[in-house]
């Protein structure tokens, strides 16, 4: 790193804008009021509320590199077809280090009404519905942003095949940075799956800075599953806008496997009657990592359904943060809320801090939640030990049956098939390591 | 098949089982009843593995061996099963996929082939039947959300896939209807054999109407206090404890 200041001039946000500005790019005015949101507010610290547990310092004192031209290397279709959901009978657009590889994706013809590309010119409105968050990342992505997925499916469309974002970090520097940007909008009554993963092929303390706006029309199903899996180092922020219409359905699952910090931040707005949302979270860490959920469930229409699940297994050193508010408006009537977020302790050593929150301001609800922290049940060890299975099996099985409450969850087939073996594998090597 | 010699066991330095001696055959079907806070739950217990009680003396031996030398799931390999009293709901873990991993696991130690899917789902089908255990019942988690007697019979569909030598019923008859009574000691009366025992631990004779022992021993205070044939608990059921403890006395 000591050659750092030599190579790379631009080690502020400041410096770097500045070349962004001469390598001429699009969308001025957006990139322009986010980095003046970020000067003003700088990272955030253990002083602010919402990152009370979730210290970013580490990420803080890298150099400040965001990867704004493509590097010359790239992954190959072979080594992608190994990777998780890299079979997976999709339509898959890939992004390396924040740049689109046209070479590496497969989009097949999509019926009229359906967009599916990356963001290139596309200008639409991005920012109409993450402009009012005040998480510093999203300043940053709104000046950084390099590209990202656009999908969109019109009125009355299905999706034929789920769509893939597969975004890779192959960056070798630490501190080099993909910020990323999707915006995704269903149409009245249409239907589509999504699978976005996040994935390191090196081992770099790099940035992943991902936003992504969701529209989801009235009477429309979407299910999203973000599935993020980066190395040990990996630094991960993603950030979710999604307003729901009339009658929508929509569910999102984050599944948080790898980076040394992830933190996700869910913001979902219940616009319309009548909605049904399901958040639904598996995070699985060990040595120093930290996974961090942060949402906030707006429900800003009477007659609306939101569940949200989180379900964490902590091994080691490890940190979970858990943070659920449900927020109820006024005239918000027959909402129906509830939130759950349990931990399973692996380690003495490991950590979890949850903090669900009702904030109702509607009399006719009926809003419940709860937050577990605990160990393995003992007596559902001893129970499988007494059918013949050896305590490590019993363990294991356990810790899978935690983890396989959240996956089933996931609607689209193959994509929970390939995640609940993934997540046996896991705990089996886990096995293997102990 | 299982020999029980001066057993001495309890919890906390607290004595509970004060020198239990039983010797259960091949081809026999025991009964051990006491009102409670007798032992039995203990004794059952103990025979199980479950920790967090102290045998202080005597032994267990089991088909010659030193049976609390082993591992829970020693035991279930060697061929003992414990139906329990409260079995354990375990959310999240599929019945089909636990039930065929306990089958595997014992049919690996006993050097047969592990069953596949197909072959394993032809078996439980047939078992099921049998208990009157609808299809729907294997996708669900194991107990979780059951009624008591599914959970029971869903002991009684573990101890039919398991085939075990020596059964401890631990309370099985809790809980249950007297159908589903009747549908649990069709269970248990199928696993009769010249080569198989079970000891069923029992408070109420109600269930022995059904699975009809060849001995009854009456337990109370961490002792057997009398042994005898079936009739030993019609007299229980129409006298009650109190005459034979005081007798004990």
């Amino acid at each position: 790193m000591s050659n750092v200041a030599t190579t790379d001039p631009a080690t502020t946000p400041v410096e770097a804008f500045v070349q962004l500005e001469q390598n001429g790019v699009e969308l001025m005015p957006l990139r322009k009021a986010g980095l003046a949101r970020f000067s003003e507010t700088g990272y955030p610290t253990l002083r602010d509320e919402d990152w009370r547990f979730t210290n970013v310092k580490p990420l803080t004192e890298l150099p400040f590199r965001p990867v704004t031209s493509p590097f010359d290397q790239t992954p190959g279709l072979e080594q992608l077809g190994e990777v998780t959901f890299g079979c997976l009978d999709a339509d898959r657009l890939v992004f390396v280090d924040g740049h689109f590889k046209a070479d590496l994706s497969q989009i097949a013809d999509q019926s009229s009404g359906v967009t599916v590309s990356n963001l290139a010119h596309f200008e639409g409105e991005l920012g109409s519905l993450s402009g009012g968050d005040d998480n510093p990342f999203v300043a940053l992505n709104d000046a950084f942003f390099t590209d990202g997925a656009v999908i969109q499916i019109g009125d009355g469309q299905h999706l034929a095949k789920p769509v893939h974002l597969l975004f890779v970090t192959m960056a070798g520097e630490d501190g080099e940075a993909a910020h990323v940007r999707n915006w995704i909008v269903a149409g009245a009554n249409s239907h589509g799956t999504i699978i976005e993963s996040h994935l390191s092929l090196g081992q770099a303390a790099t940035v992943t800075n991902v936003v992504t706006e969701t529209r989801v029309g009235n009477g429309a199903n979407v299910e999203h599953v973000k599935f993020q899996d980066q190395s040990a180092k990996a630094f991960h922020l993603a950030s979710l806008h999604s307003e729901l219409g009339r009658d929508a359905r929509y569910a999102f699952h984050s599944i948080a496997l790898g980076a040394r910090l992830s933190r996700n931040n869910l913001r979902l707005r219940l616009a319309q009657p009548g909605t049904e949302c399901v958040l639904n979270g598996l995070y699985m860490t060990r040595g120093q990592q930290l996974a961090d959920h942060h949402m906030i469930v707006d429900h800003a229409a009477p007659h609306c359904d939101s569940h949200e699940y989180f379900n964490g297994l902590l091994d080691d050193q490890s940190r979970g943060v858990f943070h659920g508010r449900i927020l109820v408006q006024p005239g918000a009537q027959k909402t129906n809320a509830k939130q759950t977020n349990k931990n399973l302790l692996l380690s003495d050593d490991a950590t979890a801090n949850t903090k669900p929150q009702l904030e109702i301001y509607a009399d006719d609800v009926k809003c419940t939640h709860g937050a577990t922290v605990g160990e393995l049940d003992a007596d559902a060890v001893f129970y499988l030990r007494t059918r013949g299975l050896d305590a490590c099996t019993a363990r294991r099985m356990l810790m899978h049956g935690f983890a396989g409450e959240i996956v089933e969850r996931i609607r689209h087939d193959a994509a929970r098939e390939e995640l609940d073996a993934l997540v046996w594998n896991r705990l089996e090597a886990k096995h293997q390591l102990d | 098949m299982l020999e029980i010699k001066n057993l001495l066991a309890g919890i906390d330095n607290k004595p509970i089982l004060k020198g239990i001696n039983l010797s259960v055959n091949a081809g026999e079907v025991h009964a051990i009843m006491g009102p409670n806070g007798s032992g039995k739950s203990t004794l059952a217990s103990v025979l199980a593995g479950r920790e967090g009680f102290d045998v202080t003396g005597g032994e267990v031996r089991y088909k010659g061996n030193d049976l609390l030398d082993l591992a829970p799931e020693e035991r279930a390999r060697e061929g003992v099963f414990m139906a329990f009293q409260y079995p354990v709901e375990i959310p999240g873990v599929n019945s089909a996929y636990f039930l065929r991993s306990a089958v595997n696991a014992i049919r690996k130690h006993r050097s047969e082939d592990e069953l596949d899917a197909m072959n394993f789902l032809k078996a439980v089908k047939a078992k099921m039947k049998e208990l009157g255990l609808g299809e729907e019942f294997l996708k669900r988690p194991v107990n979780a959300g059951f009624s008591g007697g599914e959970k029971k019979r869903n002991e009684i569909l573990q101890m039919a896939m398991l085939n075990p030598w020596l059964a401890v019923l631990d309370e099985t008859d809790s809980g249950l209807d007297i159908d589903a009574l009747r549908i649990v000691a069709d269970g248990v009366n199928r696993l009769r054999g010249p080569k198989n025992a079970q000891v069923v631990i029992t408070h109420y004779q109600r269930l022995l109407d059904y699975i009809v022992p060849d001995f009854v021993h009456v337990l109370h205070d961490g002792r057997i206090i009398r042994s005898g044939d079936k009739s030993l608990a019609l007299e229980l059921e129409e006298k009650g404890y109190d005459w034979l403890v005081k007798e004990a006395a």
